[in-house]
């Protein structure tokens, strides 16, 4: 009988490391929390650089998913037991598997803009994350609260990552290319709607990504705005007053918009957390699970048997974290044939 | 705004506050500013609330103002505050309860500096020792007096005469709620409410029947801010912080501003004045202010105190249009007599903002 592999966690990674895992002969359960595949992708209504549908690359995905693989949905595991060779995943008490691998493939959850309290998230009515704003582009609507079409719009970038208050030194990677890609849309969605985006740095780290990045300026007029925002507030029209700093102006500027958007990073989920403890794995300050060797054998965890592929070991974007649920398949079929 | 998303996080600012036996340090300040607010609080927790408070003659100032203003060094200030604690240690007391914002932002900071750095304490206690003898415990519990009557707020609403309602229309008075900088900015978990949100005002006014306004410039310095006012040629930058608030704060035609802080009241109040004759600006309808309230002031009104006595005259802008809109009975004529009748005088009217009534 062909060697079982359990895969956690059903989004780009775990979808294109079990179809890779599968063609290679394996017998794979693919075991996911959700009632449905896909993860953030899902959510998400169109990918940078090119803007294509978010929707196009996942039923790709779900479509090449190969028809061996058993797909548990509604399972959020909650233990991985290793059992000498093999490893019991478990989902509470009523969903247990047995495999001689498991891939974690368990992603990274947003980080909860509530925590930036200043920002007032939840709070003020025309405050909203880029996953509200996805979710808004999906629905074919972006209004305010009140329905009415906001004339100003403001980005903010790096909310909960490269922030120490917040618990988060890292860089979330995909977060300003997000922002231009987003700035860009409401400009075509919204023609007669002022776009500001505050920056720390803009770090465009793929390819075309620097080239959205002079688009937005050059064709969309997108005001870029080096500065971190230290307030939010509310006036009585509803309108979100900013206070951020100019610091190439080396201004204090106060501002109001209608509608606010707070590009919130990556975090290592809770759950991959409690997993990462009670398999006594090492921690880093970040909270991502670590590799054994983060250049030469960044799929493999300290405990033979166990591997990692895609954002459960720090933020990627969608390319680069199906390459590497692709390089975890490997480094899967290599131990169970060695 | 979504009340609901404050109240999560409030949920997470929550602090404990001692239930009884209080040392209470008063402010340096605060006496010469609105000289019946102290005195309402003991009123209010002894009297009203059956509460144990010790109210020491031989506390100093903690030094704060001048700390803030790179005036005492920090050693001087820990060793002043070890001796706050010493008295409070001799006095049998584990309960610290400050007056001032400042105060108790000063303590916690000293507090929370002792423990991450033991060999500051240890050298605090060596120079309070070296110098008079004395020695402390680290208060059990600490905190602001604001939060000892946050905390009574429902017992302070179950005997209450009025409400912080419109007598004629039954709506809840309008309430801008400013909170010292000092209370929880630095500290934001020994807050009620944290820092961003605080509560502990709040939870008053909802208490005893108001509506919170929440303005743009909500978070702002008052204008005090000490090196703002205390430094002369900075003046104009206090005045101007303080325009800014009100300014923000105009379109909500509040009826009320009620302070946890000993410079935030003075200055919201007194700049008023200052700016109508600047600018012959008011910020109230028909030429009157806003009035300007310690909490304990406004707890003294719906316990339904003479407002002469807790001191509502001393201030710049007048309280009657708030004293009318709720429908406190009060003796308009007493307001410039003294505790036995004697005549204090009557101050000069402004230009501009409305100080006597038509």
């Amino acid at each position: 009988m062909s060697r079982h592999v359990a895969v956690i966690g059903a989004g780009a990674a775990g979808l294109e490391a079990s179809s890779a895992l599968a063609s290679m002969g394996f017998r794979v359960t693919l075991v996911e929390k959700e009632d449905s595949t896909g993860g953030h992708v899902k959510d998400w209504h169109a990918l940078f650089p090119n803007r294509r549908p978010g929707a196009e690359v996942l039923d790709s995905l779900r479509k090449n998913l190969d028809p061996g693989v058993n797909l548990v949905t509604g399972k959020p595991v909650s233990a991985i037991k290793p059992n000498g060779k093999t490893f019991f995943v478990e989902s509470g008490n009523d969903w247990q598997t047995e495999a001689d691998a498991v891939l974690m493939a368990t992603g990274f959850s947003l980080f909860d803009a509530r925590k930036k309290e200043e920002y007032g998230y939840r709070i003020y009515d025309n405050v909203i994350t880029s996953a509200d704003l996805e979710a808004a582009f999906s629905a074919g609507k972006v209004t305010m609260k009140n329905g009415e079409i906001p004339k100003r719009i403001g980005f903010v970038h790096c909310v909960g990552s490269r922030d120490e208050k917040a618990g988060n030194i890292y860089c979330s990677k995909v977060c300003c290319v997000t922002a231009v890609k987003q700035a860009i849309e409401i400009k075509e969605f919204l023609p007669g709607t002022e776009v500001f985006c505050f920056y720390m740095d803009l770090r465009m780290f793929g390819r075309h990504y620097e080239e959205l990045y002079k688009e937005a300026q050059e064709k969309y007029n997108v005001q870029f705005i080096r500065g971190r925002l230290s307030e939010s507030t509310e006036d009585h029209n509803g309108k979100v007053i900013l206070k951020v700093e100019d610091t190439l102006l080396g201004k204090p500027l106060k501002i109001g918009v209608d509608m606010l958007v707070l590009m919130a990073g990556m975090e290592s989920p809770s759950g991959t957390r409690q997993l990462r403890d009670m398999l006594h794995l090492a921690k880093d300050n970040d909270n991502f699970l670590i590799p054994s060797d983060a250049h030469l054998s960044a799929n493999i965890s300290e405990i033979p048997g166990l591997f990692y592929a895609g954002t459960c070991t720090g933020p990627k974007n969608i390319a680069d974290t199906l390459a590497d649920a692709r390089s975890a398949a490997l480094a899967v079929a290599k131990y169970l044939k060695s | 705004m979504k009340y609901e998303g404050k109240k999560l996080v409030w949920r997470d600012y929550q602090k404990e506050i001692a239930e009884d036996h209080y040392f209470y340090a008063r402010s340096c300040i605060r006496q010469t500013f609105f000289p019946g607010s102290e005195m309402t609080f003991l009123r209010i927790l002894k009297d009203e609330l059956g509460k144990d408070v010790c109210d020491g003659a031989h506390h100093t100032s903690c030094t704060g103002i001048g700390y803030h203003s790179d005036i005492v060094p920090l050693e001087t200030t820990m060793t002043v505050i070890a001796r706050q604690f010493a008295l409070m240690t001799e006095a049998g007391y584990e309960n610290y309860a400050a007056s001032c914002i400042t105060s108790f932002g000063l303590y916690t900071e000293i507090i929370d500096m002792w423990h991450h750095f033991p060999e500051t304490e240890d050298r605090a206690r060596e120079y309070l020792f070296k110098a008079t003898g004395r020695e402390f415990k680290v208060p059990k519990n600490l905190a602001h007096a604001s939060d000892i009557i946050y905390k009574f707020r429902y017992e302070i609403a179950a005997k209450a005469k009025y409400r912080l309602v419109d007598k004629e229309t039954g709506k809840p008075l309008k309430v801008v709620e400013h909170i010292g900088c000092h209370y929880s900015k630095m500290f934001p978990h020994k807050g009620v409410g944290g820092a961003e949100y605080p509560y502990v005002l709040t939870g008053m006014i909802e208490a005893w029947g108001g509506e919170v306004i929440d303005y743009p410039e909500r978070r702002h310095c008052c204008g005090f801010g000490f090196r703002q006012y205390i430094v002369q040629a900075n003046r104009g930058f206090s005045i101007a912080c303080s325009k800014k608030k009100f300014d923000s704060m105009e379109p909500y035609e509040p009826d009320m501003i009620i302070t946890n802080c000993p410079g935030c009241p003075m200055f919201l109040d007194r700049w008023q004045y200052a700016l109508s004759e600047m600018e012959g600006k008011t910020y109230g309808k028909n030429g009157k202010g806003i009035p300007v309230f310690t909490y304990e002031e406004v707890a003294g009104i719906v316990m339904g105190y003479d407002p002469w006595e807790i001191g509502l005259q001393v201030h710049q802008v007048p309280a009657e249009p708030v004293l009318d809109k709720i429908g406190v009975e009060y003796d308009p004529d007493k307001k410039f007599k003294g505790p036995n009748g004697e005549d204090l005088g009557r101050p000069v009217a402004p230009s501009y903002l409305k100080f006597y009534k038509e």
